[in-house]
């Protein structure tokens, strides 16, 4: 890639993954929903575009701009699964899990590791 | 004050934040996390040529996931939570957030059943869909298969 196609892609990336934080902040500002309802949703979505084969376009135009938000982790859990189904059921059913592994080690590792380090600031209300 | 009481009194005095200006840092929060996100990849793509896609995409969740826990540690997270909202929950490096800043708030009571326990709170839903539909699209896409 020469420079401009790299500052091209930079735009894109921000402008798509800002987008989806954009509708993630309206669905907010309109119903109130939880943080873990957001991120439940957004999964799915991940998952449902990766299943029906739609992902892939969407991440070949935007890069990281839709595979950093959460549905960038429903993708890679829908792909596993998909990979996994073309050699028998058993990788059918543990390939998605084991796609993110990675992601869920690093996320459950360094929130125990970085707890125990850090203390709490008690939120002033 | 009942809390439906307490609902309206706060929505007549509490702080007012204007719908557009929370669109708008959600949209530059978000997007500026997914540029970080993206020079990672293209760093750990120039180091490691020969690696496959899926590493680089794990390597580059990894690396943000620990910089959303370490932020969350500092206290740092949490203040661009406050300004950003969704711009700083829907990246990956939120839902470290969301695992590291239970996991703090909780080890007072104590690291089995404080921090341990609730540091799922929220990740925890998160991780049984990713599962549960993981699992239905592998077998879904294994049925389709046999058949086919």
């Amino acid at each position: 890639m020469v420079w401009w196609q790299y500052i091209l892609m930079y735009l894109k990336v921000f402008a798509v993954g800002g987008s989806i934080c954009l509708i993630g902040q309206l669905l907010i500002n309109k119903t109130k929903i939880t943080s873990a309802r957001i991120l439940v949703t957004f999964l799915v979505l991940g998952v449902v575009l990766e299943a029906v084969g739609l992902f892939s376009y969407i991440e070949k135009f935007a890069g990281a701009g839709i595979t950093i938000p959460i549905t960038g982790f429903g993708s890679t859990l829908a792909k596993g699964a998909i990979e996994g189904s073309k050699i028998s059921l058993y990788h059918a059913v543990t390939y998605g899990l084991a796609a993110v592994s990675a992601g869920l080690t690093a996320a459950i590792f360094f929130g125990f590791i970085f707890a125990l380090i850090f203390k709490s600031r008690s939120k002033k209300l | 004050m009942d809390s439906k009481q307490y609902a309206e009194y706060i929505d007549k005095h509490g702080p007012r934040t204007n719908e557009w200006v929370t669109l708008l840092t959600a949209f530059g929060v978000g997007g500026l996390i997914c540029m970080i996100g993206q020079a990672f990849g293209d760093v750990y793509k120039a180091i490691l040529p020969e690696a496959p896609k899926a590493m680089i995409g794990s390597l580059t969740s990894a690396t943000m996931i620990f910089l959303g826990a370490f932020l969350t540690g500092l206290g740092i997270y949490d203040k661009i939570g406050s300004v950003a909202g969704a711009g700083s929950i829907i990246p990956i490096t939120g839902f470290a957030n969301s695992i590291a800043s239970p996991a703090m708030e909780f080890r007072k009571e104590g690291i089995v059943f404080g921090l341990m326990a609730k540091m799922f709170v929220i990740a925890g839903p998160v991780i049984v869909t990713g599962i549960v539909s993981s699992v239905t699209v592998g077998f879904i896409y294994w049925i389709v298969a046999m058949i086919g």
